[in-house]
């Protein structure tokens, strides 16, 4: 079976004026389905850059991107935006729930565009909170949620769908010790049922969640290894 | 898809709902638009179905044969300067164009009319008695003379209720009372129903009706004996008016010797030709209401655009999220449209409701008829809803053209 991610040569070059930003300069990266990772790198280093790319949300300069042995580089923003819908979890640094709409219909917005009926949309997004541990708190707006919520609320709009992989850039840079705990323990129950994680932060409390840490500069690989993940360490 | 539609006008409608103030000026535009409209042509229906009754009051498919030549805007020369249409033209014409039902004649002249001490000066119609039943004459009390009075020249005569109104007291019986015409006493025999205003604006119950020859003999004169200065004739079907116009031209022609390369020395009218006339004004007004509409709705569709692209500004972050967790093109470009639409239709609506409230003071108030027809109610809100999809078009393009990236990062 081929590799969830297979990254060949991945160049990213920003244009601002007369000057090229080098984001990504020749990174190559493979991450087999089921994987916790963990990125690292100094701010800058291009993590984001390259988060998006595994995202669809971007395309790369030059360079190969396969996803689940698909080349994504050759898609059209449609099929893109159905693999965002359909395989793919976003969780972002801060939060991005949409104004004044219910954790409820935030979470239920990635089924809203694949045409499900109301009813079904309501109840897997009920489940995808109850699963966050927000179940009761369906109708409550992002403004009448602490920080942890909201980013619980964007997890549940993230596993709605099921997807294969979940893209999450510094999930926990927002949130206080306690709150970075409990999304940390989601992601990881959600990886031990077999989506694959993929987790940007800077703090190495974090990381150690993860099974895999990469760090990257200057937009190239600097190391990548294998950690033995908290659940190994501290137990189930 | 039904689901998408659904929810995306429930959101619509609570963003328009969170933003109240400003949802309502940007309808504005379309509200007074869509309410001129309505108001508008409903008075104007209201103004035309009066003239339409106006029109039928002068009989049923007449047709009106002039002396002289009579240009199409209906300014004629002095109707007895030329003296070219007599008696036997009309009696000729009924007997050669099989067409008409029947022919009949009239010549006029304003005259003093006086009743006790009261005179009034008013038309005197010496009239053939076929003239009554071609322009759909009718009596509130007495009748009609007959063709014995016409041969006999009586000194009889029918009198409109304008006439009635200033040469006699209220409550006072005209029927069987003396007024004289020109010193000669007449014996009025019949009130006429009245008819009000004509399609030309004239008070067509300010008539009084004497049988021809009385007319001829001892009141109008005797120096143009057998003219007349109008003859009037009908057809069964109001198709047939065409068709019979042609073969009166051609019998009159032939009776009066015009050669091939002479103009007719007389005109033709009927009552189509002057509800045509009628048609042309209606449209004036029609044009005028259509260059209101179209700047009302132009200026409620800036505004609408206006609105929607302050609205894809502000909530280009949540454009990004939406585009993020798998919102194609077609469905941004379908929120903002939808958006659009609900706008423009609530707009609509209460420019309807604005419209049919407007028009029906105008009938309070004014007293003019109005018309409200569900048609133009149709039109209007097919039209706000065309303004909503046009307006809204460039904003939710824009849109749906952002990159997810960039609009995820927008502060
Ligand atoms: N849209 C952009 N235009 C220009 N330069 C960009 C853009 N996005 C990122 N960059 C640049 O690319 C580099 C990598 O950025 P990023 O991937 O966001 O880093 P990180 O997430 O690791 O902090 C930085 O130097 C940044 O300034
Ligand atoms: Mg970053």
């Amino acid at each position: 079976m081929a590799p969830l991610i297979q990254c060949d040569d991945l160049w990213k070059i920003y244009r601002v004026g007369d000057v090229e930003v080098q984001a990504l300069r020749g990174l190559s990266l493979t991450i087999e389905q089921g994987e916790f990772v963990a990125i690292m790198g100094s701010s800058g280093s291009g993590k984001s850059t390259l988060m998006n790319i595994l995202g669809c949300l971007d395309q790369p300069t030059r360079g190969r991107y396969r996803l689940n042995g698909v080349e994504v580089g050759h898609l059209r923003p449609d099929q893109l935006a159905d693999i965002r819908n359909r395989q793919i979890g976003f969780v972002f640094q801060s939060f991005n729930l949409i104004p004044r709409t219910s954790a409820l219909e935030n979470a239920q917005l990635p089924l809203f565009y694949r045409g499900l009926s109301l009813k079904e949309q309501r109840a897997m997004a009920a489940a995808a909170l109850q699963r966050v541990g927000l179940g009761g708190r369906e109708h409550h707006f992002p403004t009448q949620l602490s920080g942890g919520q909201q980013q619980r609320v964007a997890i549940a709009r993230a596993l709605v769908t099921a997807p294969s992989l979940l893209l999450a850039d510094e999930p926990t840079g927002n949130l206080d010790t306690q709150s970075s705990q409990e999304i940390m323990s989601i992601l990881e129950g959600l990886n031990r049922e077999g989506i694959t994680v993929i987790l940007v932060t800077h703090e190495i409390d974090v990381a150690a969640y993860a099974h895999r840490e990469i760090v990257i500069k200057d937009g190239q690989v600097l190391s990548d290894r294998a950690t033995k993940g908290r659940s190994q360490t501290v137990g189930v | 898809m039904p689901a998408f539609i659904w929810l995306t006008v429930m959101t619509a409608l609570r963003i328009l709902g969170r933003n109240r103030l400003r949802a309502g000026l940007t309808m504005l535009g379309i509200v007074i638009g869509v309410a001129a409209v309505i108001a508008m042509v409903s008075i104007g229906e209201g103004a035309k179905r009066a003239v339409q009754a106006q029109i039928a009051t002068m009989g049923t498919n007449v047709i009106i044969i002039f002396p002289g030549v009579t240009s199409a805007s209906g300014v004629r020369g002095s109707q007895g300067t030329a003296v070219t249409l007599t008696v036997s033209d009309a009696l000729d014409l009924k007997k050669r164009v099989p067409l008409l039902v029947d022919t009949g004649w009239a010549r006029r002249d304003v005259m003093q009319i006086v009743n006790g001490n009261r005179n009034w000066n008013g038309p005197i119609n010496g009239i053939s008695p076929s003239y009554l039943t071609i322009r759909d004459w009718s009596f509130t009390s007495g009748g009609p003379f007959t063709q014995a009075d016409l041969d006999s020249a009586a000194r009889v005569a029918l009198i409109g209720q304008t006439i009635v109104e200033n040469l006699f007291d209220p409550g006072e019986e005209p029927v069987g009372a003396t007024i004289r015409i020109k010193n000669v006493p007449f014996r009025v025999i019949g009130v006429l129903a009245p008819k009000g205003q004509s399609a030309q604006g004239s008070d067509q119950d300010d008539v009084i009706f004497i049988p021809f020859s009385t007319a001829e003999r001892k009141v109008f004169g005797t120096s143009f004996i057998g003219s007349v200065g109008t003859i009037f004739g009908s057809t069964d079907q109001v198709e047939d008016l065409p068709e019979a116009v042609e073969r009166i031209r051609e019998v009159l022609r032939a009776r009066h010797r015009l050669q091939g390369d002479q103009n007719d020395d007389f005109t033709i009218r009927t009552q189509v030709d002057i509800g045509r006339v009628q048609e042309g004004t209606s449209q004036t007004l029609t044009m005028m209401l259509f260059s209101i509409a179209s700047v009302s709705l132009l200026v409620g569709g800036i505004g609408i655009m206006n609105i929607l692209l302050v609205s894809v500004t502000e909530r280009t972050r949540e454009i990004g999220v939406r585009m993020a967790v798998g919102a194609k093109r077609r469905h941004i470009v379908g929120q903002f449209l939808i958006e659009a639409m609900t706008l423009s239709l609530l707009g609509g609506a209460l420019g309807i409701v604005l419209g049919v409230v407007g028009a029906k003071l105008t009938t309070v108030v004014a007293g003019w008829p109005t018309i409200i027809s569900s048609d133009v109610i149709v039109i209007a809100f097919f039209f706000s809803l065309v303004v909503g999809l046009f307006f809204g078009l460039y904003p939710a393009n824009k849109a749906a053209r952002l990159n997810p990236i960039e609009a995820l990062r927008y502060e």
